[in-house]
């Protein structure tokens, strides 16, 4: 059995006065790499645990290829996680933490050793069979979790931060890894972070949660260009934040009256109607800063501002904007664009632009 | 430029425990070899030693009486001991776990601040003819005449488990307050049931704590004495008794020393047979880096 369709409705979960989740429903398709992302506290472990039989639900379902799992213990289930601390038995060397879930069935002794030698060559850590977890550095124990949880071929593997003890470098270098594994054994993940670059680089879709709510699902792209609402997109990366109301609509694009700072265009209303109080936002990136005076085409939205401070960070530069409204814009220039903003610096006048394209709706009420 | 440096900071090791040997070495050493000594001389008629070297002490230990008394002590230590281990570990666990630990560990304590004789007469009052258990039993019409609930066995073993329960408790304790217990989580999620994942994973990793908490029961229940005598009968009496009964009623002393140089060389045995295990696991391990140094 390769990989598993998960099927997540209504779960809410209380503990004490305080609900960790609110009626969370999704569904997790067969083979997927699916992040659970969000800040702490959003209820994303909680979520996991409940897959993996070690927290009840206080309602809902939770399906795996169809089956109502809730009443089964985690044992019977055919998930198996991959836990933040790693949770490795200290008391056992590398091979016999891999072996540990073959030694409660019984298994002849020579296909044991060919399963679990298989899965340490998978981990690469073949080499390093015979010694205990407290010799192993911080990527060798969370490989050795990652085998142990893989040698019950479960149809679903869950990962609670499992790179969160790691640093930066081999934290990049140990998703790939499980990206490659991933693909390698090709069943289902069910992946739980607070790391939006993380989730955003192997998942096949994203559940962007907060306060025990899921706001959005969906691939990295469609989470990252057009989020749902004003925390998924500051959750994931940084961006801009306009309010304004709909001024007017027609022609290529809706106009959006954003008080002192003006008038920006808008391509697609989602919806909403001239008079809607909306909230907009493009990413910095997607922003072009150059000196005053040159022309701005009149298809864009553009500002006059103030460089307040910007920031040199390796490959991009970070420019904070004053606008002459107040309103601060972020906007980030990479290094290498056709010299294109190249010198400027504080207190330099400045233009602001973007296309209309880039600005997306992510909230609004009914004018 | 190091080199001295080093040195004295090794130096001051010695230092910080010298109190200790000087201490060990007057109050432990010193008695100790004392007791060595005089198990070797012959007895004075009015207790006391003579400075005559005898072996008489030894060879009058082969009796079948007291053979009897080296069986009577080993295993009700070892019952006493196993079922104090038994119940000390699901208390210590879920003392482990709980959140109130502070709380429940003054509880388990507290008895301790009561004399162990009047905790053994409290139990006396308990168990006896016109006691607790027997005025209620024939209270509610139980039973007619009151039950024979001292003087035997189950009831020697019953108080040695009490006594030793809290020193039982408090090394398990201390050792499952620092297990990991996600680890159980993680058994569990690879296909263990509860009992698999706490035999396998919970017991192995608290295994220093068990040693110990077998070590504080077993060994002195080896020279335990009153319990035999206040609730138990004489022919319950163990190597203790006999011990105390020389000093105070015979006034053989050489018999009473070599009778707690067989004591401790009995001690002696369940330590080095744990000792040895534990030697032959770090060999094992040892011998593992090696296999795998080599590969």
């Amino acid at each position: 059995m390769k990989g598993a369709t998960i099927g997540i409705s209504g779960i809410t979960k209380s503990f004490g006065d305080f609900q960790a989740l609110k009626g969370v429903s999704l569904d997790i398709r067969k083979g997927e790499f699916f992040s659970l992302l969000g800040p702490s506290g959003c209820g994303k472990t909680t979520l996991l645990r409940i897959i993996g039989g070690f927290e009840e639900p206080s309602s809902g379902r939770v399906e795996i290829d169809g089956e109502d799992i809730l009443p089964l213990p985690p044992n019977m289930r055919h998930a198996n996680t991959v836990f933040q601390n790693y949770a490795l038995f200290p008391h056992l060397t590398v091979y016999e933490n891999v072996a540990f879930p073959l030694r409660l069935k019984s298994i002849k002794r020579k296909s044991l050793d060919e399963l679990v030698m298989y899965y340490l060559r998978l981990v690469e850590l073949d080499g390093h069979a015979a010694k205990r977890p407290s010799m192993l550095s911080g990527g060798q124990k969370q490989r050795v979790a990652i085998a142990r949880a893989l040698i019950n071929e479960p149809s679903v593997l869950l990962l609670d931060e499992p790179l969160s003890a790691l640093d930066a470098k081999l934290r990049h270098h140990m998703l790939m890894e499980l990206d490659q594994i991933h693909d390698k054994v090709g069943i289902t993940f069910v992946y739980v972070t607070h790391d939006q670059s993380e989730a955003l680089s192997v998942s096949d879709r994203i559940a962007v949660m907060d306060r025990g709510n899921v706001l959005q699902v969906g691939t990295p792209r469609e989470i990252y260009e057009s989020p749902s609402t004003t925390f998924v997109a500051q959750f994931i990366g940084e961006t801009n934040i306009i309010d304004g109301t709909i001024e007017s609509s027609g022609g290529r694009w809706f106009v959006v009256d954003a008080g002192g700072m003006g008038r920006v265009k808008v391509t697609d209303p989602r919806g909403y109607r001239v008079g809607d109080r909306v909230t907009l936002t493009v990413r910095p990136e997607k922003l072009r800063i150059t000196p005053l005076g040159m022309a701005a085409t009149e298809d864009s939205n553009s500002f006059v501002g103030t460089v307040d401070e910007s920031v040199y960070s390796g490959f991009l530069s970070k420019y904070y904007v004053r606008l002459e409204s107040g309103a601060v814009m972020r906007v980030f220039r990479q290094h290498g664009d056709q010299g294109e903003g190249e010198g400027l610096g504080w207190d330099d006048r400045v233009c602001v632009s973007w296309n209309p394209r880039d600005t997306f709706i992510v909230e609004g009420a009914r004018g | 430029m190091s080199g001295p440096k080093r040195r004295r900071k090794r130096n001051y090791g010695t230092i910080y425990t010298l109190p200790l040997v000087v201490w060990f070495t007057l109050f432990f050493l010193v008695p100790l070899l004392i007791i060595v000594l005089f198990s070797f001389l012959a007895a004075d008629i009015d207790g006391g030693v003579l400075p005559r070297f005898s072996i008489a002490a030894f060879t009058g230990l082969a009796k079948p009486r007291i053979l009897k008394l080296f069986v009577n002590t080993i295993w009700v230590s070892l019952a006493s001991t196993a079922i104090t281990i038994l119940m000390a570990l699901p208390c210590a666990y879920f003392m482990a776990r709980s959140k109130n630990k502070t709380m429940l560990l003054i509880l388990v304590i507290i008895p301790f601040w009561t004399n162990f004789i009047i905790r053994i007469f409290a139990w006396k009052s308990i168990l006896e003819a016109n006691g607790v258990i027997n005025s209620v039993l024939m209270g509610i019409g139980l039973v007619a005449s009151p039950l024979q609930l001292e003087h035997n066995w189950a009831a020697v073993i019953l108080i040695n488990v009490y006594t030793y329960l809290t020193y039982a408790i408090l090394p398990l304790f201390s050792t499952i307050e620092k297990f990991d217990f996600t680890l159980l989580e993680a058994a569990q999620d690879l296909g263990a049931t509860k009992m698999q994942a706490i035999t396998k994973v919970l017991l192995p990793n608290v295994r220093s704590g068990i040693v110990t908490a077998v070590f504080f029961t077993f060994i002195p229940l080896l020279g335990s004495f009153v319990v035999q005598q206040l609730i138990g009968t004489k022919d319950m009496y163990m190597l203790g008794n006999e011990i105390n009964d020389n000093i105070y009623k015979y006034f053989d002393w050489p018999t009473a020393y070599a009778l707690a140089v067989a004591l401790m060389m009995l001690a002696n045995v369940g330590l080095v047979f744990v000792m040895m295990s534990e030697r032959k696991q770090a060999r094992t391990l040892g011998a593992r880096r090696v296999d795998e140094a080599a590969a």
